[in-house]
């Protein structure tokens, strides 16, 4: 918008009526003499508007009992009703306690992975040794959710999977790693340190290249040792890193794969794999509840842009920049 | 470069880093290793041996069955046809609004980009979108696996991004030569981003080809979906395929159960192992280039 200002103390000094036939005059050509880069802007601006824009006006009826034949101009409203029942449904916190749990240990135990996994790979001393490596770690991070369940299915079946052949040698007997609710968590962090951990070196690494490399030999000169290097040269350098990334994951909190839970849920184990974006599905798609679903989905959203508002200002207060 | 002086403490985790690092690497493709090799081995070898990445005897008998049904190849069609057409439009679509939002000058420019940036932060969830696309008459069709995933908020930054770093001075002699803004856009700005349309091709097509989500939300018709959906039905949702399977067709062919299902898993990860070199090359660049600030 700094061109607008720019026209406004443009010198005119003719009387004010004047000056807005003038404004708007030249609003007309701007948008004439601009027109191919408008038209070039339309494609997308319509994707926006449709895709994006015309869904959260749809969010409206969270607060109706819409039906698909009133439309969302005739469906009954009734205000918070939908958000009252399925806080006191008992789904609520189970849901709750679900996807709390993934959070957390999502942030225990994927989140560190590709920092410590990048900070190996930056102590590596033969560049080809090192790039062979990343090539081998970035391959399942290109694979999708069904790829990834499909050979999980594959190595944990109880009809000859490769795992329960392993396991009924040692233990005696199979596990049903498939279908048993206390294994669905491990298999689901499982995979996403499986998949994920190579690819997020990524964006760590860059971070360790861009260190100068006159701040490790000034280290090596006051006899700094190679530990003493990393606590003091490499991770203060992935410190910002660390933190935007983290602001990010705690902004996604709520956040849990929906395809990858979806992929590993099943009926004996749909107690503990139940999350909100899950149930939404089940409960919105497969049955059809419409206004109850996009309530909890509505509330999901409005929970996780608190999130992501709230750990920026943190991340600011606490000296970093975060991310607006 | 001062010379690093090694310890034997130091040396002694070198050569530690070194094979830990080396298993990491080696126990993350070993999944795939066996997919590959079980898809082409026998029945028998299969049920007899319970972990290998050579198999005895060579067969391809899984890949034979797979190409005498319509299913599989039906679905492959559906999947190469979606991503094909769908990076197209991925591309004009991110492209040709990058470019505008690129313009300084532009009249609401800012306003443009907010509403891109907000609908990164908040959306209308699954529900609401998916009516949108009920209403606009796209269940059940292929658009519905295109339309929705036109334009990526984080692509389409990091495209704005590149084109405003390119040089004023270019625009302004074309300009002096009579070019138009479209003219301008088309003959010096797109050939010049050729490096940046095939990261962001790439970007695109593998998403697409990966969409599990759309599918299961917006097809429900057997004949439409997409191989990553036939993939979740017969290795997911049915153990008992083969019975389906044997129900399929007149000529039926004896399927080979457990290869079978190994070799569908690889077909449907070969398109991304082929371009995996380019990948994995403009991958890391395209995340270089998104982590400059626009």
């Amino acid at each position: 918008m700094a061109g607008t200002k720019t026209e406004m103390v443009k010198p005119e000094y003719s009387v004010p009526s004047t000056i807005k036939t003038k404004k708007q005059i030249t609003w007309m050509q701007r948008l004439k003499k601009d027109k191919w880069l408008y038209l070039l802007l339309l494609p997308g601006l319509l994707y926006f508007l449709i895709f994006k824009y015309l869904p959260m006006w749809g969010i409206v009826i969270a607060f109706q009992n819409y039906s698909p034949f009133l439309g969302v101009l005739g469906s009954e409203w009734v205000g918070f009703e939908h958000f009252k029942n399925f806080f006191q449904n008992p789904d609520f916190f189970r849901l709750l306690r679900n996807t709390f749990t993934f959070a957390v240990l999502d942030l225990v135990f994927f989140f560190p992975a590709p920092i410590i996994l990048a900070l190996l790979l930056n102590e590596l001393r033969s560049q080809l040794y090192k790039r062979t490596v990343q090539t081998l770690i970035y391959v399942p991070h290109f694979m999708s959710w069904v790829i990834i369940a499909s050979i999980t299915y594959i190595f944990f079946t109880t009809s000859g999977g490769v795992v329960n052949e392993i396991v009924s040698y040692f233990y005696g007997k199979e596990i049903n790693f498939l279908s048993a609710p206390e294994w669905f968590r491990p298999l689901i962090m499982g995979q996403i340190i499986w998949k994920e951990t190579g690819w997020g070196t990524v964006i760590f690494l860059a971070a360790l290249a861009s260190v100068d490399q006159e701040l490790y030999d000034a280290a090596i000169v006051d006899g700094a040792g190679r530990f003493r290097r990393l606590w003091h040269v490499t991770l203060p350098a992935v410190r910002s890193t660390i933190i935007v990334l983290l602001i990010l994951r705690l902004g996604n909190f709520l956040d849990t794969g929906f395809q990858q839970i979806y992929l590993m849920t099943n009926s004996l184990n749909r107690d503990v794999a139940d999350v909100f974006d899950t149930y939404v599905y089940f409960v919105g798609v497969t049955q059809g509840a419409y206004s109850y679903s996009t309530a909890v989905g509505l509330f999901k959203a409005v929970v996780g842009i608190i999130l992501v508002l709230g750990a920026n200002r943190l991340a600011k207060k606490m000296g970093q920049d975060g991310i607006f | 470069m001062l010379k690093m002086h090694n310890t034997p403490a130091g040396r002694v985790f070198d050569v530690f880093n070194t094979i830990v690092l080396g298993l990491i690497g080696i126990v993350t493709v070993l999944p795939f290793l066996y997919i590959v090799a079980g898809s082409f081995a026998t029945e028998a070898e299969l049920t007899r041996r319970s972990f290998f990445i050579f198999p005895e005897t060579f067969s391809l008998e899984a890949y034979k069955y797979i190409f005498s049904t319509d299913t599989f190849i039906r679905s492959l069609m559906v999947s190469i046809g979606v991503t094909s057409v769908g990076t197209l439009i991925c591309l004009f679509c991110t492209f040709s609004m990058a470019y505008p939002l690129s313009r300084k000058h532009l009249m609401g420019r800012n306003f443009f980009i907010n509403l891109v940036v907000f609908s990164m932060l908040f959306s209308g969830g699954m529900i609401p979108t998916y009516l949108v696309v009920k209403s606009l008459g796209l269940l059940d069709s292929y658009w519905s696996l295109i339309l929705p995933l036109a334009i990526n908020p984080f692509n389409l930054i990091i495209v704005k991004t590149f084109f405003q770093n390119i040089p004023i001075e270019l625009e302004e002699a074309a300009k002096m030569d009579g070019a138009t803004e479209f003219g301008i856009f088309w003959r010096i700005m797109l050939p010049l981003s050729k490096p940046v349309l095939a990261t962001f091709a790439l970007f695109y097509a593998v998403a697409i080809w990966n969409d599990f989500f759309s599918a299961l939300l917006y097809i429900s018709d057997g004949t439409k979906w997409p191989v990553q959906v036939l993939l979740q039905q017969i290795i997911i949702l049915s153990q008992s395929m083969t019975n389906d399977a044997a129900s399929m067709g007149a000529n039926f062919v004896e399927p080979p159960d457990q290869s079978l299902k190994l070799a569908v898993v690889v077909i449907a990860t070969l398109p991304i192992l082929i371009i995996y070199p380019f990948l994995q090359k403009h991958f890391a660049k395209g995340m270089m280039l998104g982590s400059v600030k626009g």
